[in-house]
Formats: structure tokens, C-alpha cells, sequence
């Protein structure tokens, strides 16, 4: 077996250094009613260009987003990573390493992680930010329980705006973990009065901006109602591009913010693995979950960077713990950083205007086919539509036509009476021709 | 001096100068001293040509960013600069052993990246249609089957993101299925030896924490667990094998005894690696299980992640498990995605369906081992760290004994007693030696913690060269040389970091320096 540089020789020779005459020895604290004498019912090893051509002719049955026009959004979305990032994530000094508890032989781990802190910290307007999350869903979940922790309130409001699967992660864990939930309903309009939810009982407030449907929420009101009231704000993005062209949340004076980071260095993934952001206010720090990066110096008075305030971790405080992640997600927040130190602000809002002119164009487009209506007056790079009849089905129609057209809402949430909507999705990777045959394809669809 | 007919020098002279004098931009040759991105950085550079967006107008509705956010950006050679001198000041597994114990740091098959990155795999949505992702609902479904194959179980929740979460997802089955039973029960009981995610996580669910002391020999004694069940307890967390090394070899007794308690028994897979192809935990009585991939099936670790960590159910458990689930077979596999499919399910624990980059990697690896390659791999690695027991127990003190472990062996500082070595300064020690230290203070039951876990990925000459360092380091410490060890590490990009610094006043994102005042005349 190609990766195992153990001989039979040396095997052996192992064996008589240890003193037991056979492998099995080594086994016996196993209880013998539960040793496995067959092999099991697996197919055997196989050489590289065997799982190479398995791999491949299961992978070729995908559809993948580069080969068709392609508008799918609703949390994850495609935009284009440049080279260099993949190359430099796949070296081995960073893709072999673990997490860095030897701080000397793994500031090439650290630093990277303090740029991201710094990074995300800007980027979203807040003081602090944490070396990352698993992904945006998580994160939010995480930060309900440090709002929970911080104002020792039990009581969530989660806005019409918060992405279904991501009200349902918080759902999740605070009905497991005796806390309420007050979860509103599906906001398409844009419409909500999430201020009037809030009261002195209320933990945090939970507002997606671009929410689920794209609309753009001025949070400075809301902030204003939930300090009134001694609650929290928690300001939630899926689509993280969004931040170099509207007012970071911290700026509109949110408490926390969370959201997924994927659009930055790294790719869909059917799902996994993306990287959750995570950022706070200087005075909350203690009670952030996640592992955290910090300045320090050396024994010779150089500057170095460890993990720090991990008396807050699970690994020292157990059962006491702010939260019991352990792994995150490093090299995620490594494509993230790299990307990002390639875009800068003059990329990122350049990148970010492309993204929200295409999707303008395309809604423009859409609204012009008969019978659809765009329902958003403000949006970035996603927006939705209502379609006539069932939206599910249009999608299928549309992708049996080679076009993906976004995400039925029916998919995300089948109880929130939203059939006929679809979200759609555009970044600077449609063109033109994409768009066209879009709107061509939904035209005849709906004919 | 010899020299070439230029005159240049072909050899170093006679006493060559052996104290290397400081350079002038501190940098030693291959070793580059590298500021942060925010210091060579700047926010008019840009390492990415975007095109210009059309001008049509803006529905942002006013909320248009007021400032920019201050990232600088690098041009694309300097960003590979930046990012290449980084990387060279981490040791990694491809640089050399990493005997993290616990932590099962194995060799990373290019193959699982290449598989990783075809664009059937990298380049699908987790919302499009599922007619058009039937290779992806494969993929997860024949991982599935592996994974209940080598385990024995019934059911596979292929969602949790890592360990910890697979923990979460473990308990969290255990309470619904708790709750459908119509019982609130309020405590879960923990090893002392438990990795510290296991008492968070049943702390994060409202339990409260009972402690199963340590046997004398490392395991935990089912009579100790008989005593503190009653019908308050709704589970135990025990991970096996133990994080001492050793396989619990009583488990069946105590899963007797959980099970006859109404209670369920949650087993951190954390070292399933040790037992793949040996022994399977549906065999043990095992109700739920999480299988880290990035440990056992070898996805890397990235310098902390992304994990992924699905979580095996028997079949008591498997209703409750969570949303979303491939069901089906055959050609007719589908995702099943709202509670209506499965009533029982607790819910969703993250926004898609898991960590398909990891999958892909993870199936690539079990597909090149096969049932013989991955029975091998757990019987080499238990033979490595055996082997590594073996050429150290004369020197170094085994807490439990010399006795056989699995694949991880598991030393205390017993051997440093009166030395004025420390675990901490041993371990600095060995990254002067080109060694990635061992898990150290944990598991918490021994004194002076040092875990160590070789894998199946070292060869033999591998092994004998760091046992042959350990032993010269053991003699060392206990010949009270203690310079070598104190001071250590002296050859690292970094030596010792200052962490009570780092904790009291902690500057966790850059700020520039103050200006500097213009001196007064």
C-alpha cells in the first residue's frame, strides 16, 4: 500500500523489539466477542488511477456551476478565486500543519490568522473578530448564546430577513438548550417592524442585511430600539461581497456580527467547507466563542503572534466553556486572507460594484419577461421574484433548459407560503450571453 | 584557502568564523523576517483586474458604505512573497513527524486534493436542483455505507462540520430521543481522561457534568460508572480508545450498565483511527459516535480545520438524527430536507449539508486503502506507537505501566522528577531537534502530560531516529544539563512567545503605531 513505508522486514523486527509474537497481540485488550476476524465487507485497496476514474465518473455526473449559465444564490455563491490562492493554500506548510499550539514553529499559521481578525474586523465595522467559525449558520447560532450569556436573557428575535436554514440552526440549538425563540415571519417585502418585537425580556435581535431576499436594512433604528430596551443587535450576512459597497454593520451599531465568508477564496463546495466570520465589540470580548489569534513577543523581544484567551475554550474551562468549537475552519480563513490582501478596498468595491450592476441588469431583464414580477427595491447582488405557478417546478423547467436560475424560496422554508418566489443570484461571473439565455429560457418556461 | 583559477574560493578558509554575527535585516539567509500585510500593503494596490461595471445607477437605497474599510491590497508577486515566507516558518507533516497524540496528524494523499478540486465536486451548489448533483447524493451515500460498514452502526448524520460538532449532533440526538421517551433527564457522565469538547458540549445542552474518576490502569472501571447511574443520567461521553492510549477494555460491561439505566452511551470517535477494520463500535454497544475525517481518514488539517465529523447512530438513535439526510438507493437517492420527510429528526444543525470538500477526501482515501489497506493502517500505527513505548520506557516514565497500548502512548513527567526540566521545556527542547512536540499536559489524569501518537505514516528509520533523539534528551534532563532544555527553543522562527502578555493585554487586530510627534524646537 503506496502510503504505508512499514516492510513486512521491519514489521517484524518491530514485533521481537516490542516482545509479542504477532500484530494481534497488540489488539488483545479488545474484548474477543467484538474482534473482527473478517475483513470487512469493503472492496479492496485500489491504485490511484483506480479511485482517479471512480472519482471522475462520479464527479461527471454534476452538473457543475462554470459549464451553464448560472444564477443560484441563497447563502453560497460563486464568484471567481484567483489562481495564486489555491496554489498558496495547497502548500504544505499550511495545509499539513495542525492547529498552532507551538507557537514558534507555526507563526506562519498565526500570522495569517491575525491578518484575517484585522481583516474582518474592518471589513464589518467592529473592533474585534475571531479566527473563524465553521460557517455563517453556525456562527449565528453561537452568537445568540453569547447574547444570551452577556444580558442573561434567554429570549431570541429572529427578523424575517434571517435565512431560513439559519433560523433553523439557531432554532435548534436553543430548543435543546432551553432557550426561546421568537422567530417572525418570511419578510419578502422588506416591511418588517422588527423594533416593535423588542422588550425588556428580548436577549438580541437577529437582522440579516442583504436579507434572504436581498433586501437592505438600515440597521440604526433597530440598534437604537435594542439598546433602549438593554438587548442586543446581531447583524447577520450570507454574502460577505456585500460589504465592500454598503455601510458595514458596525457602523450601523450592531453588537455582534456573523456571516458566512465563503464568497472570499473559496468555492462552492456542494456545501462545505466554508468559513464563518465572526466580529465584536471590544467589551465583549471574553464571551466570544472561537478560537482567537494575538500579538505578543518572544523570549528576544520579537514581535509573534499565539492563540490567546483560551481560558475561555474548551480545553481549559470544560463544562464552563463560551462554546465547545475546537477545530474551525484555518485554511477557509487562509483563501480568505490571501484573497482578500489581493483585492484590497480597490478590488473589493470594484468587485463589489460588478457584482451589483450585473445582478441590476438582470433584474431589469427578468422584469421584462411576462408574467414575473421583482419584488425588491433595494438588493446587492441577489434579489427575488414571483413567478405564476409553482416556483419549484419553474426552476426544474429552467434547468432541463441548461440554465440554473436561483434557489425556489419553497426549497429553503415549504411552510412560509412563498411558492411562487424564486431567489436569484448574480456576481461578476455572468456575462451578457448569461443573461440572455436566461431570460429567453424563463420566457418560453412561462409561455 | 583552495581556489579556482579566477581566485575565487572553492572551499572555506581555516577558522571560519563560527559565531554567525547579526544580519543587518534580521533576516538568517532562508529565514525571512516578514512584516504584516497592513505594513507593506497599501489601500490604492490591487492584486485582481476586475472590469469596469456599467454605469446603471444604484438600489442600494442610500446605504451606500460612508468610509472605505481600510484593507490594503498587494500586487499578486507580492502577495505570493508575503504568503510563501509565511508559510516557511510552519513545521507540517510533510516536513517531518508530528506525534500529536490525540490529534493523529497521518500523511495527506495528494490524490484526496486533486479528487477534492474536480469541478463536479468544488463547483456545485448545495441548492441546486437535485437533478442536476446525482454524482454529489452518490458520493455522500457511498460514504455513508463505509462508514456504517466499518462501524457497525445503523444510520450516518453526515452534517456536523467537526468533532465538537458531531458531539453537539450526538447529544442532541440523545435528548430528542430523550424527550420523545417523555423523560427530562439532567446529567451526562464524563471521564476524567475526556478530551475538554465533551463536558462543553453536554454543558451547552443544559447538563450538568459528573466526573468518572480514572482507574488506577487508565481505564474507567464499570463499577465506578455503575455508582453514579440512576435515572437522572441521560448519557455517558467515554472516548475509546481512552486518550491515556488505551482501549476500555470493560466496555461492554459499561454499556450494559448505561443502557440497563435507560441511558445512552455517546462514544467520542476522536481515536476510531487505532480500531478501523479490528473492531466495530455497533459491537461495543455503542449508541452514537463521531468520526473525525480529518484524523482517521486523513482529510488535513489546515492549520486548524476545516474537520468534518459525521456522527454513526444505532438504531435507537437513528430517527432523531438530523436534517438534512440522503435517502433512497440506488438510482432514486434524494435529499431529504424538511421535518415533513422525517418527523423525528431534532432539526437542522447547519445551513447545507456538511463538508463535501472533506467527503470527497475522505472517500478517496478509503477507496485507495480498501477493507486490507485500512485494517493495516490501524494495525501499523498501533505498531508504531508501541515501538516508540518500547524504545522509551527504560528512560522515559509510562504513568499506567509498561504495558501495550494502542495507538498512541501516553507519558508522565515522572522521569524529570528533580531535574528542573519541565514537560513544557522538554517538548521547546525537541523543536530544536526538527521535531513537532508531543500532546502535552493533556489527557489532565497524569501528571506532566506527554501524549504520543506516530501513525502508520512514519517508517521504521523514522521512528528509531526520533526515539534515539528522546533518549538523548531523557539522558540530558536527568544529567541536569539543563540549558539544552530551559532557554529551548533556541533555533525556531520564534522562541518562546509571551502569553500572559498576549492574555492581559491583548491586541488581537492591527492598529497603526502612534504618529510619531514632531519633537518640539
Amino acid at each position: 500500500m503506496r502510503y504505508h513505508p512499514l516492510t513486512d522486514a521491519d514489521r517484524a523486527a518491530m514485533l521481537a523489539k516490542i516482545g509479542v509474537s504477532d500484530i494481534d497481540a497488540l489488539f488483545a485488550d479488545i474484548p474477543e466477542a467484538a474482534r473482527l476476524t473478517e475483513p470487512l465487507d469493503l472492496p479492496t485497496s485500489r491504485s490511484e488511477l483506480e479511485v482517479e476514474r471512480a472519482m471522475s465518473a462520479l464527479a461527471a455526473k454534476n452538473t457543475s456551476a462554470a459549464s451553464v449559465p448560472f444564477f443560484v444564490g441563497a447563502g453560497a455563491y460563486r464568484h471567481h478565486v484567483p489562481a495564486s490562492v489555491d496554489h498558496l493554500i495547497q502548500r504544505s506548510e499550511f495545509l499539513t500543519a495542525y492547529t498552532p499550539y507551538q507557537p514558534e514553529i507555526a507563526q506562519g499559521t498565526l500570522q495569517p490568522l491575525f491578518e484575517f481578525q484585522t481583516q474582518v474586523a474592518r471589513l464589518t465595522g467592529m473592533e474585534v473578530a475571531n479566527a473563524s467559525m465553521y460557517d455563517g449558520s453556525t456562527g449565528c447560532a453561537e452568537a445568540v448564546l453569547m447574547a444570551q450569556r452577556l444580558t442573561r436573557r434567554s429570549r431570541a428575535v429572529l427578523s424575517g430577513s434571517l435565512h431560513p436554514h439559519y433560523r433553523d440552526v439557531v432554532e435548534t440549538v436553543s430548543r435543546l438548550a432551553g432557550d426561546e425563540v421568537v422567530a417572525l415571519p418570511a419578510d419578502l417585502a422588506g416591511a418588517e417592524d422588527v423594533a416593535a418585537h423588542i422588550d425588556e425580556t428580548v436577549a438580541c435581535v437577529v437582522v440579516q442585511t442583504p436579507g434572504v431576499f436581498g433586501n437592505l436594512t438600515d440597521l440604526r433604528p433597530i440598534a437604537e430600539a435594542a439598546h433602549a430596551a438593554g438587548a442586543l443587535l446581531i447583524a447577520v450576512f450570507t454574502e460577505v461581497m456585500s460589504l465592500g459597497l454598503i455601510e458595514p454593520p458596525g457602523a450601523m451599531g450592531a453588537d455582534i456580527v456573523v456571516g458566512e465568508g465563503q464568497s472570499i477564496g473559496n468555492g462552492l463546495n456542494y456545501g462545505g467547507p466554508y468559513v464563518g466570520l465572526f466580529a465584536t465589540r471590544q467589551k465583549y470580548l471574553r464571551q466570544m466563542p472561537g478560537r482567537l489569534c494575538g500579538e505578543t513577543v518572544d523570549a528576544d523581544g520579537r514581535r509573534g503572534y499565539t492563540l490567546t484567551l483560551s481560558t475561555r475554550e474548551q480545553h481549559i474551562r470544560r463544562d464552563k466553556a463560551t462554546s465547545n468549537i475546537c477545530t474551525n475552519s484555518g485554511l477557509c480563513c487562509l483563501a480568505f486572507t490571501i484573497h482578500m490582501s489581493l483585492l484590497g478596498d480597490l478590488g473589493l468595491t470594484r468587485l463589489a460594484k460588478l457584482n451589483h450592476a450585473n445582478a441590476v441588469l438582470l433584474a431589469d431583464g427578468l422584469a421584462s419577461v411576462p408574467g414575473v414580477e421583482v419584488i425588491n427595491e433595494t438588493f446587492f447582488n441577489e434579489f427575488a421574484i414571483r413567478v405564476p405557478g409553482n416556483a419549484a417546478d419553474v426552476i426544474e423547467a429552467l434547468a432541463q433548459k441548461g440554465v440554473l436560475g436561483g434557489v425556489p424560496f419553497s426549497r429553503l422554508d415549504p411552510q412560509a407560503g412563498l411558492d411562487d418566489v424564486i431567489l436569484v443570484a448574480s456576481t461578476e461571473i455572468n456575462t451578457d450571453t448569461d443573461r440572455a439565455a436566461y431570460v429567453s429560457a424563463l420566457t418560453e418556461v412561462l409561455a | 584557502m583552495s581556489m579556482n583559477t579566477q581566485g575565487r574560493p572553492s572551499a572555506p578558509a581555516d577558522g571560519t568564523a563560527s559565531a554567525a554575527p547579526e544580519t543587518f535585516t534580521g533576516n538568517k539567509a532562508l529565514m525571512i523576517e516578514e512584516p504584516l500585510l497592513f505594513e507593506i500593503g497599501h489601500v490604492d494596490n490591487c492584486g485582481v483586474d476586475v472590469p469596469d461595471a456599467p454605469d446603471i445607477g444604484s438600489r442600494l437605497g442610500g446605504l451606500e458604505r460612508s468610509e472605505p474599510a481600510g484593507l490594503p491590497g498587494l500586487s499578486e508577486p507580492e502577495a505570493m512573497r508575503h504568503y510563501v515566507r509565511l508559510s516557511q516558518k510552519n513545521y507540517a507533516i510533510d516536513l517531518g513527524i508530528y506525534p500529536l497524540g490525540s490529534c493523529t496528524m497521518k500523511h495527506n494523499p495528494r490524490l484526496n486534493e486533486k479528487m477534492a478540486r474536480l469541478p463536479g465536486f468544488a463547483d456545485v451548489h448545495p441548492l441546486q436542483p437535485q437533478s442536476s448533483v446525482p454524482g454529489a447524493l452518490e458520493l455522500i451515500d457511498t460514504l455513508a455505507g463505509w462508514l456504517k460498514e466499518m462501524t457497525g452502526m445503523a444510520a450516518v448524520a453526515m452534517s456536523p462540520k467537526a468533532g465538537a460538532h458531531g458531539e453537539l449532533c450526538g447529544m442532541m440526538a440523545i435528548k430528542a430521543a430523550l424527550e420523545a421517551r417523555g423523560e427530562a433527564r439532567s446529567t451526562v457522565l464524563v471521564p476524567a481522561s475526556a478530551h475538554g469538547t465533551n463536558p462543553a458540549t453536554a454543558a451547552l445542552l443544559g447538563y450538568g457534568v459528573k466526573e468518572i474518576p480514572a482507574r488506577d490502569d487508565g481505564t474507567v472501571d464499570p463499577q465506578a460508572v455503575a455508582d453514579l447511574l440512576d435515572d437522572t443520567v441521560a448519557g455517558i461521553m467515554l472516548t475509546n480508545p481512552n486518550t491515556c492510549g488505551l482501549f476500555e477494555r470493560d466496555v461492554i460491561a459499561i454499556a450494559d450498565a448505561v443502557h440497563k439505566a435507560g441511558a445512552y452511551f455517546y462514544c467520542d470517535g476522536a481515536n476510531f483511527n487505532a480500531i478501523v477494520g479490528k473492531a466495530r463500535p455497533g459491537d461495543l454497544g455503542i449508541d452514537a459516535m463521531h468520526i473525525n475525517l480529518h484524523k482517521t481518514f486523513s482529510t488535513p488539517h489546515g492549520g486548524g480545520g476545516p474537520g468534518a465529523g459525521p456522527v454513526v447512530f444505532s438504531q435507537a438513535l437513528a430517527p432523531f438524527a438530523p436534517l438534512p439526510e440522503v435517502v433512497g438507493e440506488g438510482d432514486d437517492l434524494r435529499l431529504a430536507e424538511h421535518r415533513a420527510d422525517l418527523p423525528q429528526s431534532f432539526g437542522r444543525l447547519t445551513a447545507f449539508h456538511g463538508q463535501m470538500g472533506m467527503f470527497v477526501r475522505a472517500l478517496a482515501y478509503m477507496m485507495a486503502h480498501g477493507s486490507d489497506g485500512l485494517r493495516r493502517a490501524s494495525e501499523d500505527a498501533v505498531l508504531n506507537a508501541n515501538y516508540v513505548r518500547a524504545g522509551l520506557s527504560d528512560l522515559m516514565s509510562l504513568p499506567f505501566g509498561d504495558r501495550v497500548c494502542m495507538h498512541e502512548v501516553l507519558f508522565d513527567d515522572a522521569f524529570l522528577k528533580d531535574t528542573g526540566v519541565t514537560t513544557l521545556d522538554f517538548a521547546k527542547a525537541m523543536i530544536d531537534e526538527g521535531y513537532h512536540p508531543m500532546t502535552m499536559y493533556f489527557p489532565l489524569v497524569v501528571h506532566g502530560a506527554m501524549l504520543i501518537e506516530p501513525t502508520e505514516s512514519e517508517s521504521k528509520a523514522s521512528l528509531d531516529l526520533f526515539i534515539a533523539t528522546l533518549r538523548d534528551l531523557a539522558i540530558d534532563a536527568r544529567a541536569g544539563k539543563t540549558d539544552r532544555f530551559s532557554g529551548a527553543p533556541y533555533h525556531s522562527p520564534r522562541r518562546r512567545l509571551d502569553e500572559t502578555r498576549a492574555a492581559r493585554q491583548p491586541r488581537l487586530v492591527w492598529t497603526p503605531a502612534e504618529p510619531v510627534k514632531e519633537a518640539a524646537e
